[in-house]
């Protein structure tokens, strides 16, 4: 039902579009030039003149058939464009969004069970800032340290120039995908690490924890054995609602390290005028999203027996 | 934004406590220099714009404390344009989408169970799809350019506030001095203006306030990707996005200076947020 309305939202966001895609791609010149029989074939080959609820029709039922339409920035159907494009994203994404779980955790609780502390002070300060600085600064940032000034990191694309597809290794493909994953996952830190700091800081003031240590419990002990289980939930609800940003994100570090990515084709469709590319890609997207509600609902009844108990119920 | 607001709301008693005037001087002294660095940039704009070849790709000194750039134009001058431009965009922006959240929220809390249930719909498909997505697609759609930026962060930036309004109208609605007010014989429009508007516009302002850094941010990230501001236009997405073909060279001052001013007004707004709502706040306004 709401994948309903996203389409239809989509649709007719980029059929507003002023944008023509033939003065876009054709190019400024080739468009003076050309006579005007030659455009009058190319606006009906990019259908121009046909009304708006007939082309959404023909666009969904395309879309039930998993045909999504040719782009025409790549001269390719955009399901095998997004599809061959969301590997590598996902690859991305993937990788940031655990990372910057696994990391954001450790953070919270190494803040959260000192309160006050250097540690607490350092994790609580750099968060801050972090949130306050725009993904792709950072990601600039990145760049001009570890790809420029060191020249440690490759500063662009997603394998070695000049080498045939066949030929890169798994080691090229890595190497080049380290830094926008670091960018992405430093950035996507600050959230869970800020909350799981609150958590950590309820869990730690909590009876059962005051139980723990009387019997003698260390504070490692205590944290792994009572405050973890606790802790991962509400991360975890986070994270799943982080999805949204880090596709965000990773739109914008994948311009900014030009990996060949959902975002970047977002970015080179919305410039260049490719409608049906950039409504698949939105849709792909608010499809991910959704996903990631899913099973984040699905993992919280792994992480918390009482959730499980109610489901049971029913 | 609402996380880092807590955090600070949870900082010790002990530290909070003598704390209601520094939160005020913060939040002056923050505005004091927004309107100052939007001034700056509004005067500095022609200086921004002024080229000098025999001074480009100076690295950062005293008479250029920003550098240049390979048009000779002094980047301080160009930050600061840049960021009163993302200001003043961002600002206008989060008004805007704040007095939707307002009809929204106020329609779901009095409208009735259908326009509750519309209204929590639209948030959901406002959420379901990616802001920079979202906002890319608006700003297509309006044909990219200064109204792209500003209409789509308008129009994504709603949801959260709209949340905030409804759950505090209807907090009001249900409290005991509104039924008071109605036993008394006050009229719908009387209990609007004397109880609601008191209770519900602290919130709202904070809630407000705390747009301003999103929307700033989003305003310059589209930029950045080029759906926002035209390139003649000294905005901070665009100095960034320009930066970047002269990285490789080894200009660093071209990313690393203008960044950290956005990052810089970013915060003071952030702190302007927090402060003020510590200072409206009923549960730490009496401390």
């Amino acid at each position: 039902m709401l994948m309903v309305a996203v389409s239809m939202v989509v649709f007719s966001l980029v059929s507003l579009s002023p944008v023509d895609p033939v003065a876009a791609n054709v190019g400024q010149a080739a468009l003076s030039g050309m006579s005007d029989e030659k455009l009058a074939t190319l606006q009906a080959y990019w259908g121009k003149d046909v009304p708006l609820v007939e082309r959404y029709a023909s666009w969904v039922s395309g879309l039930l058939r998993g045909d999504m339409g040719d782009s025409l920035r790549f001269n390719a159907p955009v399901a095998q464009v997004v599809a061959q494009r969301a590997a590598n994203s996902l690859v991305l994404m993937g990788i940031a969004w655990l990372a910057s779980g696994v990391l954001g955790l450790a953070l919270g609780i190494a803040a959260g069970v000192r309160r006050g502390g250097a540690a607490d002070r350092l994790v609580k300060a750099s968060c801050f800032v972090l949130a306050a600085s725009p993904t792709f600064w950072v990601a600039l940032l990145m760049l001009i340290v570890f790809g420029v000034v060191l020249g440690w990191f490759p500063i662009g694309f997603s394998a070695p120039i000049g080498k045939a597809a066949a030929d890169v290794t798994w080691l090229d493909a890595f190497h080049h995908l380290a830094l926008p994953a670091i960018t992405l996952s430093v950035v996507g830190v600050a959230n869970v690490a800020l909350h799981t700091r609150e958590k950590t800081i309820d869990v730690m003031g909590s009876p059962y924890v005051r139980f723990a240590r009387a019997r003698g419990e260390s504070t490692g002990s205590v944290v792994i054995h009572h405050g973890l289980r606790n802790l991962v939930l509400p991360a975890l609800t986070i994270q799943c609602s982080q999805i949204a940003e880090i596709f965000g994100g990773s739109v914008l570090v994948e311009q900014v390290f030009s990996y060949p990515g959902l975002g970047q084709a977002a970015v080179s469709a919305g410039i260049g005028g490719d409608t049906a590319l950039l409504a698949g890609i939105a849709l792909v997207s608010a499809a991910l999203v959704f996903g990631g509600n899913l099973v984040a609902n699905i993992l919280y009844g792994v992480v918390d027996p009482r959730m499980r108990k109610e489901y049971s119920r029913g | 934004m609402a996380e880092l607001a807590s955090g600070i709301l949870h900082i010790p008693k002990a530290r909070r406590l003598p704390s209601r005037r520094a939160a005020l001087v913060l939040a002056v002294a923050s505005v004091a220099l927004l309107v100052g660095v939007v001034v700056a940039g509004r005067v500095l704009e022609p200086a921004a714009m002024a080229t000098d070849f025999t001074q480009k790709n100076l690295p950062p000194s005293l008479a250029h404390p920003f550098g240049t750039d390979w048009m000779g134009r002094d980047m301080l001058a160009r930050t600061l344009a840049g960021l009163s431009l993302s200001v003043l965009v961002g600002l206008g922006a989060a008004g805007a989408s704040s007095l939707i959240a307002l009809v929204l929220g106020s329609a779901a809390a009095l409208g009735g169970r259908r326009a509750d249930a519309a209204v929590s719909w639209l948030i959901d498909l406002m959420m379901g799809i990616p802001h920079i997505v979202l906002l890319i697609l608006i700003s297509f759609a309006l044909g990219k350019g200064f109204w792209g930026v500003t209409v789509g962060v308008a129009l994504t930036h709603w949801p959260s506030l709209t949340r905030v309004v409804r759950a505090e109208i209807l907090q009001c609605r249900q409290s005991g001095f509104v039924a008071a007010a109605r036993k008394l014989g006050a009229t719908p429009v009387q209990v609007a203006l004397r109880h609601m508007v008191p209770f519900v516009l602290p919130q709202f302002l904070v809630g407000l306030i705390l747009m301003f850094p999103h929307a700033i941010l989003h305003e310059a990230a589209l930029t950045f990707l080029g759906f926002g501001l035209p390139p003649e236009q000294p905005a901070i997405g665009i100095i960034l996005s320009e930066s970047m073909t002269y990285l490789s060279a080894g200009l660093w001052w071209l990313a690393v200076f203008p960044g950290l001013a956005l990052i810089a007004a970013v915060m003071l707004f952030d702190a302007v947020g927090s402060s003020v709502r510590r200072l409206v706040d009923p549960t730490s306004a009496q401390e």
